[in-house]
């Protein structure tokens, strides 16, 4: 029997032999540190046979200041301004996830106003950011109009923002035992406003963008990502909704009072590219959803409810993390004392430098074409990721 | 010796070119009408012809080079040169506009305000200019230099000369083949030969990417765009674009009975000048500047312009084949005809303008798709759609 297919086994091997002396040349192609996709200071080497990508490999590091080093020579106060440095469209999550951490540390518990508003400041934070990525997806589909829909929309948010605290992009706002100031006057009438006004002009983009079906064809049935895969390659946030993962920390592990509001968290199982497209687009509705309830709360607890409490200036010895739903994905800040009035150490836990570790997975099989429209579904920011 | 002073009044006098009077292209004949603009152009042929005919005569008076500066082939060779600089300005200065429309619509529908430059955004083009001009002229050390040089200046001179391929009217042209159309497909083709040989000799893998993808793309749309081609030129009876006008004149606008082809010949056309949502070889997401990477300064500054100038012969072969060219349908020709050719063209270039708004741009592999498997069939049914119409005897046989 094992004699009968020997001939066939040593003609297949030689077929092979013969197959491999036939394969193309691979061919790595840098793309960065200055490449139009590369939104931000970043490299992605990636192999192609051909058209096809079958590796890749993402370099980060331009951009590293030391951060956190810097940190352990400054009191908590002085680290605020910093954490919104962090990330210029997401200032005010990083900010408030200091301010948690540090009220862990302290054990205290702050006003229920500051919480609401710090809610609202987030959700306005996150509408912004996922904007910003529109724009660069919009790009990265060669469609500027989009880009520019996008960053217009993306104006009446940082408004908002000027309203609320007078900073357009790095706030400064929240503050360890609540916020910086109440909300100013009429601030709840023009949210209210931007977010009805909002509602109508996103379904314009998502008419440009998803009745397209150029674009749509673009990002469908592209670069697969199973649930196991997400899992084990640490995606979060909406990346790893998109492929399946139900968890989202708004929900699952509540922080301020987002178990007080009501809202979905929208997951695809389909795992492609457009399903991480359309769990962004759909969280700026329910972002919309969350703000109109926060509001309402901040109305009904009346004008003189306190904001800020007072926050001792030494943090007692030990370990604290807090982490939430940053619009990108999970961050964490992990929060080592001694006891004084400056951190030990104080360790950020970036969700895109997790995350653009799944450039591989992502760009494995796609066309060189589409490794821009693939990635821009990770939403690169520099700053938290080199940090 | 007693020297005959010989005074001439004008060059353009002694041209007799193939039987046929040249400067008929340029001015009506009937010069008892009084007509502004045949006056006017009549007038600036006189002035030009004569103020050569001037300069000779002061240079060069009583002298066997000025015999020969007047003589009927030197005379020829000149007027020529002349008028074919005349007909380039004035595609250059519609594609200036049409860059300056292109600038200002794309703003507006992206909500911005587009170019501001002057004169409502149209210096911008000149502050442009300038700038492309006075830049270093860099080489990268390891392109491959002769192929780097004559590629980019046979990109640009095959696409300037597709712009002076076009009529304006029946009265200002530079040539008029019996094949005109083919002759400026042929044309067409030609650029992305050179392109895909720039994108290799400039040793840099954007480049080559972007030059192979121009091979690409060429594929997928050249076939359908001659069908088309071939299917107006069955309709009209001739390839001459005089001829398609005149036949479209007397029937009807061909984009009414090939409605069809009117359309796939548009997007076809879009992919040929290399626009959203065809420009694969140039795309600025993955392929930083496509083939067109390592050129720098001035180089790049007429590549650029030579795109405009393939988007103005691709909407004005729209206007020519399907949109009645520069005849209106009961005036006819009309006292400016060129002016209408031209209202149409730009019309074209703004549906382009608006495809470019609205639209991604599609991947090559999905280019190829489209090219063969839409546009293909397409054409071949918008061609048994004519040849129906043709056997049924709507419209004559020429």
């Amino acid at each position: 029997m094992a004699d009968s297919i020997a001939p066939i086994v040593a003609a297949e091997e030689k077929l092979q032999q013969q197959a491999d002396k036939m394969e193309t040349d691979k061919m790595w192609i840098i793309m960065g540190p200055q490449h139009p996709f590369s939104h931000g200071l970043w490299t992605l080497k990636i192999k192609v046979d051909g058209e096809i990508c079958v590796d890749a490999e993402p370099i980060v590091g331009y951009l590293h200041r030391g951060w956190e080093k810097e940190t352990e020579n400054r009191t908590y106060p002085k680290i605020i301004p910093m954490a919104d440095r962090l990330c210029y469209a997401a200032s005010m999550t990083y900010t408030h996830l200091y301010c948690m951490t540090v009220e862990k540390a302290l054990g205290m518990d702050i006003p229920e106003k500051a919480k609401y508003i710090r809610i609202v400041a987030d959700e306005v934070c996150r509408i912004n950011s996922h904007l910003m990525w529109l724009a660069a997806v919009g790009t990265d589909l060669g469609n500027l109009t989009v880009f520019l829909w996008a960053m217009r929309e993306r104006e009446y948010f940082l408004d908002l923002n000027v309203k609320l605290c007078g900073a357009r992009m790095t706030t400064n706002y929240p503050r360890i035992g609540g916020v910086r100031n109440d909300t100013t006057e009429l601030f709840d009438r023009d949210i209210l406003r931007t977010v009805d006004r909002f509602e109508k002009a996103l379904w314009e983009i998502i008419a440009l963008m998803d009745d397209s079906s150029i674009i749509v064809s673009r990002m469908k049935g592209i670069s697969y990502i199973t649930r196991e895969q997400a899992a084990n390659v640490g995606l979060t946030g909406p990346a790893m909704r998109g492929c399946g993962v139900d968890f989202d920390i708004r929900r699952d592990d509540p922080y301020d009072n987002y178990d007080k509001v009501d809202f979905e968290v929208p997951v695809l199982t389909e795992g492609d590219s457009y399903a991480r497209y359309m769990i962004r687009t759909e969280e700026m509705f329910q972002s919309c959803e969350i703000i109109r309830q926060a509001v309402k709360k901040i109305q009904a607890l009346g004008k003189n409810a306190p904001y800020r409490v007072k926050a001792p200036s030494r943090v007692p010895a030990g370990t604290h993390f807090m982490r939430m739903e940053d619009p990108r994905g999970e961050s964490l800040m992990y929060l080592v004392s001694d006891g004084t009035d400056k951190p030990y150490r104080l360790k950020v836990r970036s969700p895109i430098f997790t995350n653009v570790s799944s450039a591989k997975l992502q760009c494995q099989g796609v066309r060189i074409a589409d490794v821009p429209a693939v990635l821009a579904q990770i939403d690169m920011c520099l700053g938290e990721t080199d940090r | 010796m007693i020297s005959v002073v010989v005074e001439y009044t004008s060059i353009l006098d002694f041209i007799d070119f193939n039987g046929q009077y040249v400067m008929d292209n340029a001015y009506y004949p009937f010069e008892d009408v009084y007509n502004l603009p045949f006056a006017i152009s009549y007038g600036l042929w006189k002035i030009i012809g004569g103020a050569l005919a001037w300069l000779i005569n002061l240079i060069f008076p009583e002298n066997p080079v000025s015999d020969w500066l007047m003589s009927e082939p030197v005379c020829v060779l000149l007027s020529l040169i002349i008028f074919m600089l005349i007909v380039f300005i004035v595609v250059f200065v519609c594609t200036l506009i049409s860059l300056w429309m292109e600038r200002k619509c794309l703003g507006r529908m992206m909500d911005r305000r587009g170019t501001m430059v002057g004169m409502k955004g149209f210096l911008q083009c000149v502050a442009d200019g300038l700038k492309t001009f006075m830049k270093e002229n860099t080489i990268p050390k390891k392109v491959d230099n002769m192929t780097y040089m004559w590629t980019v200046s046979l990109v640009i001179g095959v696409s300037v000369l597709l712009a002076c391929m076009i009529p304006l009217s029946q009265r200002w042209f530079v040539v008029n083949y019996d094949s005109g159309l083919l002759i400026i497909m042929a044309f067409f083709a030609l650029a992305p030969f050179f392109i895909l040989v720039s994108g290799w000799s400039q040793n840099n893998k954007y480049a080559m990417i972007g030059g192979m993808r121009a091979a690409e793309l060429m594929i997928s749309y050249e076939v359908p765009m001659l069908i088309m081609i071939a299917t107006t030129a069955l309709l009209a009876g001739s390839f001459n674009i005089g001829d398609i006008v005149d036949a479209q004149y007397e029937t009807v606008w061909y984009f009414i009975p090939q409605i069809i082809g009117f359309i796939t010949f548009f997007f076809c056309a879009t992919a040929e000048s290399e626009r959203v949502p065809f420009d694969i070889a140039e795309a600025e997401a993955e392929l930083v500047e496509g083939w067109q990477t390592e050129y720098a300064g001035m180089k790049w500054g007429l590549i650029m312009l030579a795109d405009y100038f393939r988007g103005y012969v691709a909407c004005a072969m729209v206007t020519i084949m399907y949109l009645g060219g520069w005849a209106l349908p009961i005036i006819g020709n009309g006292p400016i005809p060129e002016i209408v050719f031209l209202l149409k063209t730009w019309f074209v270039f703004f549906l382009m303008i608006l495809v470019r708004a609205a639209l991604g741009r599609v991947r090559p592999d999905q280019i190829v798709n489209i090219g063969w498997k839409v546009f293909m069939p397409l054409s071949v049914i918008n061609l048994a759609v004519v040849l129906l119409l043709k056997v049924g005897g709507f419209f004559r046989w020429l």
